[in-house]
């Protein structure tokens, strides 16, 4: 049986959950089940990661406008204390926050079961929070300013140490908390066979995420003891190589995050499924896999790890992770592909993209967010990871360049696309000024990848990250970078305006439809956009499931794109010294 | 539908475009590793990370040695320093200078050792654009060989404190003597 809902098809389920009497309730647009307790703490964490997002906001607004020549904003000391606020707001703060709200809300409600434990989640809450709190003191304070890499020896303020390791350990019961979940649904029997692909992935999130958290600890605590005088010294390499198994693979997180939450959102606004379950979770599969060591990614130029290493851990001999991306990057396309063309949408190669719920901002934000993260990040990301290669990148600005891209651009944007479905669903609000939110995906998504173009050509002209003159004005030797790269740090600049008005738009539209929205509950949600019949008739070859000459198309340009740029860089490398 | 249970048998090979494109992407991988063994022993460019443990203390005494043995002049108070063509040469990243300025010869390699007495610093050299992590503790070896001649600046693109972005130095290269 299916029932037909506001933006997709969705079949009624069939198990009896295991919730307690009065702690579950039908949602009325989905029919899904909203465990109370689980709801109380997505909306906790969403609310918290908003906050966060808000005060990394601030800071992006203030670091473009440094970063722009022509404007030059902050003074020295601000900007790199603003640079820090911003790291760990955003990439830490924000993005953990959202993504413990997403386990929860899809090891609940898709597997038809009640939360772990609510005590564990105030735990978790509480301790991410006050541990945020305690960050953000620290640097404002202006006793921390070590970026969010805090490289060793730079010393920080040991209430930084303190505060970053309870956000981890408050993020690690919220995984456990997921994982009790995943345990008790089974237990129970909620379901019946195989989780959700949702559900699978989002798992594949939570078992990088506990590696990677154990890895901060690994480089958190020594820090931590150091800063208080309990230990004499912490080794910069051995630092660095624990760090980034945590920078890294947190971004491994996002992006199996990311990458579940396409899904989705495919499945919420088209009712598209995968075309094949094996193909989707074996990719999620390689990226538990062939991630782990990946933190060599940020060591590819550093001394005392050899070359046969750096290859060896950059690609694991065949970039089994990237292959994970490049599987992703066809089937969500093509699965959207094969549900438009089912509902009659077959019009020329483009007919089913140029038909979908445009005017539904979860779709537009997840769209871009595939096409930014694919063609933006994914490109860069294998280019500037390959050993020899990233001689040229290095600690510029090709490196924000790429993740701007990849976690603002493509998680970020994704996890707003999101939201879309969240506030309506489980706030039970609805959006006000509906045409801005329509907006609001296109003005973000186009800002910052303005804003990474600028970026990354001003860093193939060799203009550092993290720095704040690049005019070098008092340097001893005066230096600077060719007029190109003032052309790439004002597009850079006007980008990231441009985007940093979609960030404050999301956040003010979020604001105002939880505290002011219009309520829903008993009424589900209002569509964002009215299903049409797209009344083409089928055409032999059409009922076949793997029809996708669409995605099939997309992904050759992507492909090409890839290539040219992947061999051009392999040129530019050759014409530099010879270096060993 | 991703978000419910897929039927019993979900276990399935992949097929039509899918297995195609996998296919490619395979290919397409398998190309990219194999460029980076290629380069190691093809190309000119590489980052060994060779590297020897050395004390903040002994590194500032070997650099002072060679800058007094091979000092060939002064720039703004800064020694120049000449290497012997397939020489050893030193470099000290410290806040918020590179010591000595460098002369080298174009098409001549060197072994330019690069450490740092405080904090983290990245060599940056411009406009060439080429990078390298110098960490205190380590002395960096980078055998180089420069292709072209003039002025150069080596620029700091690793956060070493407030004066980060003052922190340049220099390497002059002249063309090959005849
Ligand atoms: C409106 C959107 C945004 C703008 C305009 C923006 C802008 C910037 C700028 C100008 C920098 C400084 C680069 C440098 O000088 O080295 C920066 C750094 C950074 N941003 Fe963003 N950003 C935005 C959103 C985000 C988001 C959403 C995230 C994470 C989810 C993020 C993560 C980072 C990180 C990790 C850094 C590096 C910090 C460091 O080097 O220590 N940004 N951003
Ligand atoms: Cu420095
Ligand atoms: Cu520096």
């Amino acid at each position: 049986m299916t029932t037909i809902t506001a933006d997709g098809v969705l079949p009624a389920r069939t198990p009896a959950g295991n919730h307690l009497a009065g702690a579950v309730r039908s949602c009325e647009t989905t029919g899904l089940p909203l465990c109370a307790v689980s709801s109380r703490f997505v909306r906790w964490h969403a609310v918290a990661a908003v906050v966060f997002l808000l005060i990394g906001g601030i800071g992006a607004i203030l670091l473009a406008l440094t970063r722009w020549p022509a404007v030059h904003l902050l003074n020295p000391p601000w900007y790199y204390r603003v640079l820090t606020l911003h790291g760990l707001n955003m990439l830490i703060f924000w993005i953990l926050n959202f993504e413990v709200a997403i386990l929860y809300f899809v090891g609940t409600t898709l597997l038809n079961s009640r939360l772990y434990s609510a005590a564990l989640a105030w735990a978790g809450f509480l301790l991410m929070i006050a541990g945020a709190i305690i960050v953000d003191i620290a640097i404002l304070s202006g006793t921390s300013d070590v970026l969010m890499t805090s490289y060793v020896p730079l010393l920080a303020h040991p209430a930084f140490y303190l505060g970053i390791i309870l956000v981890a350990v408050g993020c690690l019961l919220g995984v456990i908390n997921f994982f009790g979940t995943l345990y008790i649904a089974k237990r129970d029997g909620t379901y019946e066979g195989s989780v959700p692909l949702v559900v699978f992935g989002a798992t594949a999130a939570a078992i990088i995420a506990v590696v990677t958290l154990l890895h901060g600890a690994a480089a958190m605590i020594p820090a931590f003891l150091w800063s208080v005088g309990l230990m004499d010294g912490v080794d910069p390499s051995w630092y660095r190589s624990t760090w980034w198994g945590l920078g890294h693979m947190s971004q491994q997180v996002n992006v199996c995050a990311m990458v579940s939450v396409w899904y989705l959102i495919g499945t919420l606004s088209v009712g598209s499924k995968p075309l094949s379950e094996t193909v989707c979770r074996g990719a999620f599969l390689l990226y538990i896999l062939f991630i782990n060591v990946a933190s060599a990614h940020h060591l590819l130029t550093d001394p005392g790890v050899g070359a046969a290493w750096k290859i060896w851990n950059t690609s694991y001999a065949m970039y089994l992770a990237v292959l994970a991306s490049m599987v992703h990057g066809f089937t969500v396309p093509a699965s959207i592909e094969v549900a438009m063309r089912g509902k009659g949408f077959r019009r020329g190669l483009f007919g089913w993209l140029t038909a979908a719920p445009w005017k539904n901002p979860a779709f537009s934000g997840f769209f871009l967010s595939l096409v930014i993260f694919g063609f933006g990040g994914g490109i860069t990301g294998v280019v500037l990871g390959t050993q020899q290669i990233n001689i040229m990148a290095h600690n510029t600005l090709r490196i924000p360049g790429h993740f701007h891209v990849t976690v603002v651009g493509g998680t970020t944007l994704a996890f707003m696309a999101l939201t879309y479905y969240l506030v309506p669903l489980v706030f039970r609000r609805e959006f006000p000024a509906r045409v801005l939110c329509r907006l609001q995906p296109w003005i973000f998504g186009i800002g910052i990848t303005l804003f990474a173009i600028g970026m990354s050509f001003a860093g193939s002209y060799g203009v550092p990250r993290r720095h704040w003159d690049v005019e070098f004005s008092g340097a001893l030797f005066a230096t600077g970078f060719d007029s190109g790269a003032h052309v790439m740090l004002g597009l850079m600049g006007i980008g990231g305006v441009i985007a940093a008005t979609g960030l404050f738009l999301y956040i003010a539209l979020v604001v105002a439809a939880v505290f002011f929205g219009r309520s829903n509950a008993g009424a589900g949600m209002e569509p964002w956009h009215t299903e049409r019949s797209g009344g083409e008739v089928a055409r032999p070859g059409d009922e076949d499931e793997h029809h996708t000459p669409g995605t099939l198309v997309l992904t050759g340009i992507f492909l090409l794109s890839f290539v040219v740029y992947y061999f051009a860089n392999w040129k530019w490398l050759s014409d530099v010294w010879h270096v060993r | 539908m991703s978000i419910h249970s897929p039927p019993e048998d979900w276990f399935e090979a992949p097929s039509g475009a899918e297995r195609v494109w996998i296919g490619i992407a395979m290919i397409w991988c398998l190309v990219m590793f194999i460029a980076m063994p290629y380069w190691y022993f093809f190309g000119k460019q590489n980052s060994t990370g060779e590297a020897y443990r050395v004390t903040p203390a002994a590194f500032s005494a070997r650099v002072n040695t060679f800058v007094e043995s091979h000092k060939v002049g002064e720039v703004k108070g800064m020694p120049i320093a000449e290497p012997a063509p397939g020489g050893d040469a030193y470099l000290l990243a410290r806040m918020w200078q590179w010591y000595p300025v460098l002369k080298l010869r174009k098409g001549q390699t060197y072994r330019i050792h690069i450490s740092s007495t405080d904090l983290q610093h990245g060599f940056s050299l411009q406009p060439l654009n080429m990078n390298f992590q110098i960490l205190p503790g380590y002395d960096h070896v980078l055998t180089i060989t420069p292709t072209s001649a003039g002025e150069f600046s080596i620029v700091c693109n690793e956060f070493c404190g407030i004066g980060h972005h003052l922190m340049t130095g220099q390497i002059l290269v002249e063309e090959q003597a005849p």
